[in-house]
């Protein structure tokens, strides 16, 4: 194996690894934060894959376009089901364990009612669409441009994530209730809000993940659940509640993925998952923690 | 004083009498049923009995330690695949049997390896062993054998029927049996407060583990019955999602960690499975999906409710109180 393929691996498992962490830390924020661990995260990036897909093709809207429109999509739908499902399950719910296990079945009964909203509004075919399938080449390296440019769009939003978190008032908020909640809550924070807002991102960033990948893999309506489960193992390798964890976390499990990829196609999961039981021994609490 | 000791044991004792005499005509008429029901009857009463051996041994490990499992969907496919690979060489029963100790072996070198894991990161760890176990199966099958399903001999509804009527009526035995043996003891003990249950010397681990393991021969068992009924099967329909919810989702429903109260609720369940998918095949995955969402939400008394009653109840027993919690 020369260089320049293992150069290939790496960079293209840091572009994957992109998409990665933006669904990563959309879930680290809901589970994190909101403490819902959410089955049905993944089928926010179907959702907004399959938009992205549907105004490029039926509209000829450029992705990028495409990409808002998941965003804010998601995110409205997010704050909805927080709202009418979430708060309420909260309220009726009170032991931490037994929430987090009712928000586990209840997001299992969203999964299904979006998958099939998928499949009965666009079908249950695979669909692609080639965007800007040129290549860029520096010496020898040659790099396609809609990966570079999905690479550049998910590090931005992940960092506008981020700063949005340790920047705004709002941000501050979320953090504060994330560590104590009663205590945020004590200090004049709505954290009833706060957590909405905070599963919307979560979706909204899932979307906009879903977005990103319609542009360079091929997408089909069941995608989403490898997508959780992908997401699940890199916030525990990032640790709970860490967004720069899960950024990184994503990364090195791209990186993971392509070289696996490239070994042997289709065996991609296992490695993850191998990585996971490793680190779940090693590590329990996430690779960055303290 | 004498007598009411008499008359409170003779009422107990007629009392199981008449249990027995109920208990004796329910399978009577379970096993005749083939000779006055029609076909498709045996077809929904096989099907129930899939949910209700789901359920109850789900049951059995998860609801009584805590535990929540949603590896369900891997030992039920374990046990499809050994249906595929021995159905047509060593027939439908030994395969069934093959099913059941497969899936006990996974589970427990599973176990060993993730049952120190608590609360929400076990879930979450089982739950993403049905995405590893779907890929790698699909994995396996394209590349060392170049397909994606398979074709399963078939056998006759009846044959089905029976089989599931024996797993169900195994699985109640066992039950009683785990109930009163030090098994049993061990992993309600494990659930009430698994600390406390370390430090009065019960070998948690290994009580988990053999647990885990007893709930997954059982659903193996079922997945070589259900798989000669489908008779195609893929990685998706073998190591199939749902599998691993619904038993959750009908203990809960139920608020049940009995097995009567989780077979009644198998019964509602696939009740109502049975309508959707004749009347609205097209939206039933769908409505399902909504129905589940609805449930959690709006059923009379709330499932939440049941679900934090169920876990109050289980943190109470731990402090040791022995009633259960009044709301």
């Amino acid at each position: 194996m020369d260089l320049n393929r293992i150069l290939d691996i790496v960079l293209g498992g840091v572009m994957l690894g992109g998409i990665y962490g933006l669904v990563s830390l959309g879930l680290n924020l809901q589970y994190g934060v909101a403490r819902v661990l959410n089955v049905a995260h993944g089928e926010f990036a179907t959702l907004g894959a399959f938009l992205t897909w549907w105004l490029y093709v039926a509209a000829g809207m450029s992705p990028l376009a495409g990409l808002l429109a998941s965003l804010l999509l998601c995110f409205g739908l997010g704050w909805g089901l927080y709202q009418l499902v979430f708060a309420r399950l909260q309220r009726l719910v009170r032991s931490p364990d037994a929430f987090e296990a009712a928000c586990m079945l209840t997001s299992f009964g969203i999964l299904f009612v979006i998958q099939n909203v998928v499949i009965l509004t666009w079908g249950a075919e695979v669909r692609s669409y080639a965007y800007l399938p040129g290549a860029l080449r520096f010496g020898s390296l040659v790099l396609p441009v809609n990966r570079v440019i999905i690479f550049g769009f998910s590090v931005v939003l992940g960092a506008l994530f981020y700063g949005f978190l340790k920047g705004t008032r709002i941000g501050k908020a979320i953090r504060a209730a994330a560590q104590d909640r009663s205590g945020a809550a004590s200090v004049g924070v709505n954290v009833h809000n706060v957590l909405g807002i905070c599963f919307a991102l979560g979706t909204g960033a899932a979307g906009a993940a879903g977005s990103l990948i319609s542009m360079t893999y091929s997408i089909h309506p069941i995608m989403g659940f490898e997508y959780t489960v992908i997401a699940i193992i890199v916030v525990v390798l990032g640790g709970l509640g860490n967004i720069p964890g899960s950024l990184l976390g994503g990364i090195l499990l791209g990186v993971v993925g392509t070289a696996v990829t490239y070994w042997q196609p289709g065996l991609a999961v296992v490695a993850y998952y191998f990585l996971f039981v490793v680190l779940l021994w090693w590590r329990p609490k996430g690779l960055l923690a303290t | 004083m004498v007598e009411t000791k008499g008359l409170v044991g003779n009422l107990t004792r007629s009392r199981s009498t008449l249990r027995t005499a109920a208990l004796v005509a329910v399978a009577a008429a379970l096993v005749g049923a083939p000779g006055y029901l029609p076909a498709y009857s045996l077809v929904f009463l096989s099907n129930l009995g899939m949910y209700v051996v789901l359920t109850v041994s789900w049951i059995l490990f998860a609801g009584t330690t805590g535990y929540v499992s949603l590896a369900s969907a891997v030992f039920f496919g374990i046990g499809v695949y050994a249906a595929v690979l021995w159905r047509a060489s060593l027939g439908f029963w030994t395969a069934a049997l093959l099913g059941g100790l497969l899936s006990g072996a996974v589970a427990a070198g599973m176990g060993v390896v993730t049952l120190r894991l608590r609360g929400a990161y076990f879930s979450m760890f089982t739950l993403g062993a049905v995405e590893l176990a779907t890929s790698a199966t699909r994995w396996g099958e394209a590349h060392f054998f170049g397909r994606v399903g398979r074709i399963v001999l078939p056998v006759g509804q009846e044959t089905i029927y029976y089989a599931m009527l024996v797993l169900v009526a195994l699985l109640f035995a066992t039950w009683e049996l785990v109930q009163r043996s030090k098994l049993g003891m061990g992993l309600r003990c494990i659930g009430e407060d698994e600390e406390a249950a370390g430090h009065i010397g019960i070998p948690t681990t290994w009580v988990k583990v053999a647990g885990f393991c007893l709930s997954a021969v059982f659903m193996g068992c079922a997945g070589a019955v259900m798989a000669t009924r489908w008779t195609y099967v893929d990685p998706r329909i073998a190591f199939n999602l749902q599998l691993s919810f619904i038993p959750v989702l009908i203990a809960v429903f139920t608020g049940s960690r009995r097995p009567y109260g989780a077979a009644l609720g198998a019964v509602l369940f696939v009740a109502l499975e049975d309508f959707l998918i004749t009347r609205l095949p097209y939206h039933y995955m769908l409505l399902f999906g909504l129905v589940m969402v609805a449930v959690m939400l709006y059923s009379p008394g709330g499932v939440a409710v049941f679900v934090s009653r169920w876990w109050e109840q289980v943190l109470a027993w731990g402090r040791g109180e022995r009633r259960a919690v009044t709301r």
